[in-house]
């Protein structure tokens, strides 16, 4: 018997609404871009090439798409059944940011026809950073759909492709452990290259690990926010006190990144910056790492990790605090030089406020048409 | 059976150090000067200004005119023959340095000088390390970097990489390019030489072989000043020449070292950085993301590695949970 | 007739008698517009200066000649209107000039002192040719009086001074290389007058006549520059008002003395033109009075300079010449130049908007949780 149900109801309620109507604004603001181009709908320029649409539709986008990620981590290879429950939903969550992140990455590029010359070898370029996150990026959107594929498969009763594909699931979890370990590290890596165009406060040949930690960490806090969420919105039980646990569990995660990204400032002398860097840059580098602080502190106090809505507070500072670090590596410590500004047009927040709208439609209607939300049973106390 | 939480951690970190510890032992070489290579010798003593070079490149890459943004109170464009930088539409671009009252040329406390602004060409480029689908590439001959649309899919990388953010975008094109100088690469292929070189009056601009261009531009920096001194106009061989009086230059060949090297030189009298020209260390962001790169995915030995440990680790966990599965049902 | 009796029959007649001298009075108007034009000054003043032609108050002016090749007094004289500018010579009252007297010797020297005499502190002194220094100004002699000397004496009581020609405004060609004499020019000797510079070998005769002209109209100089220069005449480098300019901004350049370029009107800077760096009005008033082209380079010759003290027979003809001046528009883009893509107001909005939302659906959430908690810990309690 699965441990996961549809959770029924209604698809068009007035929420679902109004995500239609953000939607059709983007779609409109869309078809704008496509047909008199980039500029027409972005702040983007040649100084800052790369906008919201890269720095949060993708890098942020896909390291908030962690959830399956970790919990794969946290289940299959830490080998923690009992919070088997929660994968689904969090797969379904990596299964929808990881494909409007490639979405993100089709309206992006301006030559989006010949998008596929990444995936031919005539034209692909080992050295490139930007090819292996692209292959990687792909290939994992193709894995996740396979993992979630189980989900079809039950709905649909097609119990005996559902024994094979659970027998030979592991392949692709293995694989889907690896890509993500693969590419947002090299997330962070992509930034290398910008040599002196990002301050020092966020250059650093650590930029792979720490993008990568960083991203676990955000997949496991998104998995507590959204599975909090989503209990409260849809009235379903919290599955406490796991989420407490995999709190405690990000808590050392947050530790371990905030070790290394300040061993890097500290022992290669890049914390005077803090002093003598724009005022933006000063600012900005505090309130991300307090957004680390401060609930690693909180987290380490079973008052705070009991409590649903210190939980949920920790889990959003959690998420913002990675969120924040990515923003500031793509765009606020970025500097082409003197005269060059950004950010972000109204269309252009638009177009992506639209595309996390489809994203939530579409995840409300997997997860009220599909076995995906955990049965809970009892709440247990251990 | 599971990993044990803290071997997971040793693994993690141990691999973290690695990667960022090891840049040396699998350090990518220093890339070299092609063999035949051009390029480009600018003195901005010699510029007077006079945008030939703007004029000539956009008639040898015929691309249209173009207007400033900059506009003044009547909303007249405040440069009405040009832009006010590189652009999508501009391969070249004339800028000024002015200080003070800018009376003395080639000065830099109230004085002013030029400097031209187009690709430098590098030795090793940024762009096309950068570009995943190989649309900017760097001849193994001449060492002109070169771009093609027919594989371009516009991810702009190029853009974020470049040290002298020299590549433009279309952006308002449905179907835009990245735009940057080629050295007249076209021109060349039939025994010309770059517009800006064959249009530039004083020799301020100068073509050739870059090996030659560089004992020339330390020539220059040798001579006495107030000596008289034969430039040469157009290329190194072209024959034809311009006495000018030597002026102080600054002591220093641009290009020669910056970003590991750079096919576009210039010669100046007013510091470099007050021509809006970069600080550059002499090993180009490329290496050092080519040598992360290479470190961590080497035979893809690392990647390998850890799939074989997660293919176990999975197999064991998912045949447990399926048991229990069964077990239940 | 005399001097005098010529004056007196001018002052009587001048209205009347333009016949006499064979042009009419539109002619004559025509030419005082030419000059106001030549000089910078508004059209109105045109009237002004046909006045003052025919005014019969003329101040004296005496010319002394000193190293030189007369070339500037037969700039002078050469012109297709030698009506008008005999008007203009008897318009002065010209009491000593050695290439246009008509007496020599003793009556000529008395002549000289007389005027000086009589007019003392009013005259004009106007000196072509450079002076010697040299051992005591040996090398020219006139009259028994070192060229030092005499400019000296004649200067002390002058109103005010011309330097025509380059060599009296900065040494000319025999101030040059090696200068054996000691060449000096006139603003170096006569330091404590008025002097006013119109170089040129020769100038053109319309800048010492409407700087003339200018004086006895409205009473003062011209306004000069550094160099003590009329600024309408030399206030502009020949570069910019070439005819030929288009060519050099299009880069189209004669190579060769004949080539096809040459041929074709191209730019002379190739060939050693120091247009870019002389000031002078050549381009604009030509020479002779002969149509367009009348100039050096209008016939095809790079311009050398001959105003320009460092650069007339100083740098070579065929050697390029410095450009002093910036080429089209002397508009430049700085080093930096501001870029669009900063924060709008719709972005400000939009931005706000989210963050508002994003702020309200998280305080939703979390006071149920809120009340979820204290449900909990009441129930464990």
């Amino acid at each position: 018997m699965s441990e996961n149900k549809p959770l029924g109801g209604k698809i068009i309620t007035k929420p679902f609404i109004i995500l239609a109507i953000l939607a059709g604004i983007a779609v409109f603001l869309l078809i704008k871009r496509f047909i008199f181009g980039l500029g027409s709908v972005t702040n983007l320029s040649d100084g800052y090439p790369w906008g919201i649409w890269i720095a949060y539709d993708v890098v942020i986008g896909t390291a908030i798409g962690c959830g399956g990620y970790v919990m794969a981590i946290l289940v299959y290879i830490f080998n923690r059944g009992k919070y088997h429950p929660l994968v689904r939903s969090a797969l379904l969550t990596s299964v929808f940011g990881y494909t409007t992140a490639g979405f993100s990455i089709f309206i992006d590029v301006g030559r989006y026809w010949q998008i596929y010359n990444i995936f031919l070898p005539s034209h692909v370029n080992l050295n490139s950073i930007m090819f292996e996150v692209a292959f990687c990026i792909a290939t994992y959107i193709l894995v996740l759909w396979i993992e979630f594929f189980p989900t079809f498969l039950e709905k649909f009763n097609k119990t005996k492709v559902l024994l094979i594909l659970n027998k030979t699931l592991f392949i692709f979890i293995a694989i889907g452990v690896l890509l993500p370990t693969m590419h947002q590290s090299t997330l962070g890596s992509l930034m290398i290259i910008a040599g002196n165009k990002l301050s020092p406060l966020w250059q650093t040949g650590w930029l792979p690990v720490l993008f990568l930690i960083s991203a676990i960490l955000m997949g496991y806090a998104m998995v507590i926010f959204e599975s909090l969420y989503s209990s409260t919105v849809l009235k379903i039980p919290f599955e406490m006190p796991a989420l407490g646990k995999i709190g405690k569990l990000v808590a050392w995660v947050a530790v371990v990144y905030i070790i290394l990204r300040f061993s890097d400032l500290i022992l290669n002398g890049k914390l005077g910056l803090l002093f003598t860097d724009s005022w933006s840059n000063s600012i900005m580098f505090v309130v991300e790492n307090l957004l680390f602080f401060v609930p690693i502190i909180l987290l380490f106090s079973k008052k705070y990790r009991r409590s649903t809505k210190s939980l949920f507070f920790i889990a959003i500072a959690l998420v913002l605090a990675g969120a924040i670090y990515r923003f500031n590596a793509y765009l606020v410590g970025f500097n082409p030089g003197i005269g060059w500004h950004y950010w972000p047009s109204a269309s252009e927040i638009l177009i992506t406020i639209g595309i996390i709208a489809i994203e939530i439609m579409a995840y409300l209607v997997f997860i009220k048409r599909l076995p995906v939300l955990p049965i809970i049973k009892h709440s247990t106390k251990s | 059976m599971s990993i044990d939480r803290r071997d997971f951690f040793k693994v993690i970190s141990a691999g973290a150090i690695t990667a960022a510890t090891a840049g040396s032992i699998f350090a990518r070489e220093k890339k070299k000067l092609a063999p035949d290579a051009v390029g480009i010798l600018y003195d901005a003593t010699l510029c007077i200004g006079c945008k030939l070079c703007e004029v000539g490149c956009k008639e040898y890459n015929e691309m249209p005119p173009e207007q400033s943004l900059k506009v003044d109170s009547l909303n007249v464009p405040t440069i009405w023959d040009n832009a006010d930088d590189l652009s999508a539409k501009t391969l070249n671009k004339i800028k000024l340095y002015r200080n003070g009252d800018a009376s003395v040329k080639d000065r830099e406390i109230d004085g002013y000088s030029f400097i031209k602004r187009a690709c430098m060409h590098c030795v090793d480029p940024d762009c096309v390390s950068a570009c995943p689908v190989t649309a900017l590439h760097k001849d193994e001959v001449n060492g002109i970097v070169t771009y093609n649309p027919k594989a371009c899919i516009g991810c702009r990388y190029c853009q974020v990489a470049c040290p002298f953010n020299i590549p433009k975008f279309e952006w308002d094109d449905p179907f835009p390019k990245i735009v940057k100088c080629q050295m007249c690469d076209h021109i060349q292929e039939s025994g010309g030489m770059p517009g800006c070189c064959y249009y530039c009056p004083t020799g301020a601009s100068l073509y050739g072989r870059v090996d030659n261009l560089m004992n020339e531009a330390h020539k220059r920096i040798e001579l006495a000043e107030g000596s008289k001194y034969n430039y040469q106009v157009k290329s190194m061989d072209s024959g034809e020449t311009a006495q000018h009086t030597v002026p102080k230059y600054v002591n220093y060949v641009y290009g020669e070292k910056e970003t590991g090297g750079t096919q576009y030189m210039i010669l100046s009298a007013v510091p470099f950085h007050d021509l809006g020209l970069p600080n550059l260390p002499d090993k180009s962001a490329a290496g050092k993301s080519e040598t992360l790169q290479h470190t961590i995915y080497k035979g893809l030995i690392a990647p390998g590695a850890l799939l074989a440990g997660l293919l176990v680790a999975a197999y064991r966990g998912s045949k447990a949970h399926n048991e229990s599965e069964e077990g239940r049902s | 007739m005399s001097n005098q009796q010529i004056k007196r029959v001018f002052a009587e007649n001048v209205a009347q008698n333009f016949d006499a001298y064979g042009f009419s009075r539109r002619d004559f108007m025509k030419f005082c517009t030419a000059i106001t034009v030549t000089m910078g000054l508004p059209f109105s003043m045109s009237k002004m200066i046909a006045k003052t032609i025919e005014d019969p108050v003329r101040p004296p002016v005496i010319w002394l000649h000193f190293q030189e090749c007369t070339g500037c007094t037969e700039s002078l004289l050469r012109a297709t209107h030698p009506k008008v500018e005999t008007l203009v010579l008897d318009l002065i009252s010209l009491d000593y000039s050695e290439t246009l007297n008509v007496a020599a010797g003793y009556q000529v020297e008395k002549a000289l002192h007389d005027s000086m005499e009589k007019n003392k502190g009013k005259y004009i002194l106007v000196v072509e040719g450079s002076i010697p220094v040299k051992d005591d100004g040996i090398y020219c002699k006139i009259a028994g009086k070192t060229a030092l000397e005499s400019v000296k004496e004649v200067g002390a009581n002058c109103a005010a001074a011309i330097a025509i020609g380059s060599c009296a405004s900065w040494g000319g060609v025999q101030s040059t290389f090696s200068n054996p004499t000691g060449a000096t020019p006139l603003h170096k000797i006569l330091t404590d007058k008025p002097i006013v510079n119109i170089p040129g070998c020769p100038p053109s005769p319309y800048n010492f006549l409407s700087t003339v002209l200018y004086y006895l109209t409205l009473g003062k100089l011209p306004e000069l520059d550094s160099k003590g220069r009329p600024k309408f005449g030399y206030g502009r480098l020949i570069h910019e008002h070439c005819e030929r300019r288009p060519h050099f901004d299009a880069g189209r350049f004669a190579l060769q003395f004949g080539d096809d370029g040459h041929r074709q009107g191209y730019c002379l800077y190739k060939l050693g033109c120091k247009g870019p760096e002389t000031y002078a009005n050549c381009p604009s008033i030509l020479f002779g009075d002969v149509g367009s082209g009348a100039w050096p380079v209008g016939t095809g010759h790079p311009c050398f300079g001959c105003t320009e003290e460092g650069v007339g027979f100083t740098k070579h003809v065929h050697e390029q010449a410095e450009v002093k001046t910036f080429t089209p528009g002397s508009i430049y883009p700085d080093i930096h130049s501001e870029k669009k893509g900063g924060i709008t107001v719709a972005g400000a909005a939009v931005t706000a908007g989210a963050v508002v939302v994003g702020a309200k659906l998280v305080s939703d959430v979390s006071k149920k949780l809120g009340e979820n908690d204290s449900k909990d810990s009441s129930n464990q309690a």
